[in-house]
């Protein structure tokens, strides 16, 4: 029996299976590992009180969408542990992450690596974009925004029935474009709602790259306290200050924690391809062979080993 | 005929207090949905979302995720116009026990576009898990109510507010189409505030010698196709269909498609908006002009029957309270 792992450990596994898994299919959400991986380590390693899996390692296929002629459906949840009184929810609003949050089920033991193996493969509820079926999902929160609100009335009913387990979203910077994300902070605030709190992958960087360029969005802090939450801004890739973050009282209110992150930690060879850096797509064999070699090596680790095409 | 007043605000309130498990949402239209004696009665029941519906029904579908039925009231044109992904996503995908209650349906309000949902019933039946129901009197807003929240999965019901005319003297059942006559010429088939007209046009019709067979739907999804067709099957001349909305994606379309893939050969009339926009009026104007009315769906069924029947809107005028009430009669039995 091994110890369990310290979060570092989590956080340096997660950069090490993503990066794996991009190189070996040719490209994939990396700079998410970079910026997320403390944060998802800190959220599952210790931050939220997650029961044991109910899930099989090995994720099951998909086995439809939920319908009246589907009464054997289940979400993702159980991989974060049962739906019961005490234990935390976790909801992972940005769906693209879900590559991330896989190897971090892997790394705190609850999905075997084969289960990132089926990723994006048809038939698989490993999806590319995390399902509500997917491994660790909860609900849908592919179209982005709509993930506070549904945390906000789950936790208004989890606080209403008296249950002690607290709703977490993690979350992304880009949301605080959507105007949805602000009518879920003062509704949070209104309701009094404090059994929620959100962390933030502050990376600021978008689909279509660097938000200043897309999207200005001006001082998220100021804005989210003047729609009503408590909120602490930290170095997403400083545990203690995640930890301290977390502990910040917020009573009749929402807690908010905008990680300040690099959207290339860990993997600064990344910086090449900046500010293009949603999905790293290789342009050329030289040019994962050169990733290959120069990121395995920031991590520590071989280069991985390509099979021949 | 005996008219009731805010039927829904004494139902509503009636069975929310019976179950804890109900919270009553609104999006800053709490006395216009009829729910504002319920939040000063109830306070602990009721949740003032404020004007913000996407992030109401997202929240309504976390609510749901613990283990409440939240009924969300707001004009029905609000419930998912901009939050349709928010309904899509949070509601009908995870089958929430949302209950959307939507006032105001098609053109009962004066507000003009913004504020007609004329288009609902063509959404609401295309999204997958969704049950679509439509009260077309007093006794349907009443029952309407604890129909829906008995309903596995989110629900969304056009309902009627103010004062309201009694039809019918039995509670609706989801998926029990009313026959209302049994005619063998036309087969006219209704919903909503729609009935009301066809119940004048009806008794006009019968003076004149046409036999109208009459259906009431409150239920548009899951819609009784067999029991369509089967009606159409027994009808000379053809079929009718008058509704508070679109024609396109409504009863018109409804019907036809039921029509066509039972390989019935029926002359069909779709009565509704023709493919426009409506504007801000009031309820009879805008029946009038839209073809929404009694005297539309007479001439409508003179189309299909082939013949003349010399009513005027004059006639249907005198007809009308006498007439609805025994045709009220008739259905009880």
């Amino acid at each position: 029996m091994q110890n369990a792992p310290t979060t570092e450990q989590v956080a340096a596994g997660i950069r090490r299976r993503v990066f794996e898994h991009a190189i070996r299919n040719n490209g994939g959400y990396l700079s998410q590992a970079c910026s997320a991986a403390e944060q998802l380590a800190f959220l599952y390693n210790e931050a939220l009180n997650l029961g044991p899996s109910t899930m099989p390692m090995v994720p099951p296929p998909f086995a439809g969408v939920p319908s009246a002629n589907n009464p054997d459906y289940v979400t993702g949840a159980g991989y974060n542990g049962p739906f019961t009184p005490e234990y935390d929810r976790l909801f992972i609003a940005p769906a693209h992450y879900a590559l991330v949050a896989y190897a971090c089920l892997i790394e705190t033991g609850r999905m075997a690596p084969e289960g990132l193996e089926m990723f994006n493969k048809d038939g698989s509820s490993v999806e590319m974009i995390g399902a509500e079926h997917s491994p660790g999902m909860e609900v849908h929160n592919g179209t982005l925004g709509i993930g506070l609100s549904t945390a906000a009335g789950l936790a208004w009913g989890r606080k209403r029935k008296g249950e002690a387990g607290n709703v977490c979203v993690f979350m992304s910077d880009g949301e605080v474009q959507e105007g949805q994300t602000w009518e879920a902070v003062q509704a949070a605030a209104h309701h009094g709602i404090d059994n929620l709190w959100a962390l933030m992958d502050v990376n600021r960087q978008q689909c279509d790259g660097a938000m200043d360029d897309v999207m200005r969005v001006g001082d998220i802090a100021t804005k989210l306290r003047n729609f009503g939450a408590v909120v602490a801004e930290i170095d997403a890739h400083d545990l203690t200050a995640l930890r301290q973050a977390r502990a910040l009282p917020h009573e009749g209110q929402p807690l908010i924690i905008l990680a300040h992150s690099s959207p290339t930690k860990g993997m600064d060879f990344l910086m090449r391809r900046f500010p293009r850096l949603h999905y790293v797509r290789f342009k050329s064999e030289e040019e994962r062979r050169e990733m290959n070699i120069a990121i395995a090596a920031e991590l520590g680790i071989a280069p991985i080993e390509l099979e021949d095409h | 005929m005996e008219m009731v007043n805010r039927p829904y605000a004494r139902a509503f309130e009636q069975y929310a207090t019976q179950h804890p498990e109900v919270l009553c949402l609104s999006a800053d239209l709490t006395s216009s949905c009829e729910i504002d004696g319920f939040r000063d009665r109830h306070p602990d029941q009721f949740l003032s979302m404020g004007m913000a519906e996407q992030n109401m029904l997202s929240f309504a579908g976390g609510l749901g995720l613990a283990g409440f039925r939240p009924f969300i009231h707001s004009f029905g044109v609000f419930l998912y116009r901009r939050p349709y992904d928010q309904l899509m996503a949070s509601i009908a995908y995870p089958r929430r026990k949302v209950r959307l209650m939507g006032f105001l349906p098609g053109i009962t309000t004066p507000g003009g576009m913004t504020h007609q949902a004329i288009e609902d019933i063509a959404l609401m039946r295309a999204i997958p898990n969704m049950t679509v129901l439509e009260a077309g009197d007093a006794t349907e807003v009443e029952s309407i109510v604890a129909e829906a929240d008995a309903v596995d999965g989110p629900v969304y019901c056009r309902i009627l507010r103010g004062s309201v005319p009694r039809l019918f003297a039995t509670p609706m059942k989801i998926g029990q189409i009313r026959v209302l006559a049994e005619g063998s010429d036309v087969l006219v088939v209704t919903a909503g505030i729609a009935t009301e007209e066809a119940l004048r046009a009806r008794a006009a019709l019968a003076e004149a010698g046409v036999s109208v067979r009459h259906l009431h739907l409150n239920t548009h999804k899951p819609f009784d196709a067999a029991q369509i067709v089967d009606h159409a099957a027994s009808v000379r001349h053809g079929v009718v269909t008058l509704e508070n909305h679109l024609v396109t994606g409504g009863i018109g379309s409804m019907v036809a498609e039921a029509l066509a893939e039972a390989g019935l050969p029926r002359r069909l009339v779709r009565l509704g908006l023709q493919d426009t926009y409506a504007h801000g009026g009031s309820r009879p104007y805008l029946m009038r002009y839209y073809g929404l009315d009694a005297l539309s769906l007479v001439r409508a069924v003179e189309q299909v029957a082939g013949q003349q029947t010399g009513i005027t809107e004059e006639s249907l005028e005198t007809v009308r309270i006498d007439a609805v009430h025994s045709a009220v009669k008739a259905e009880a039995l």
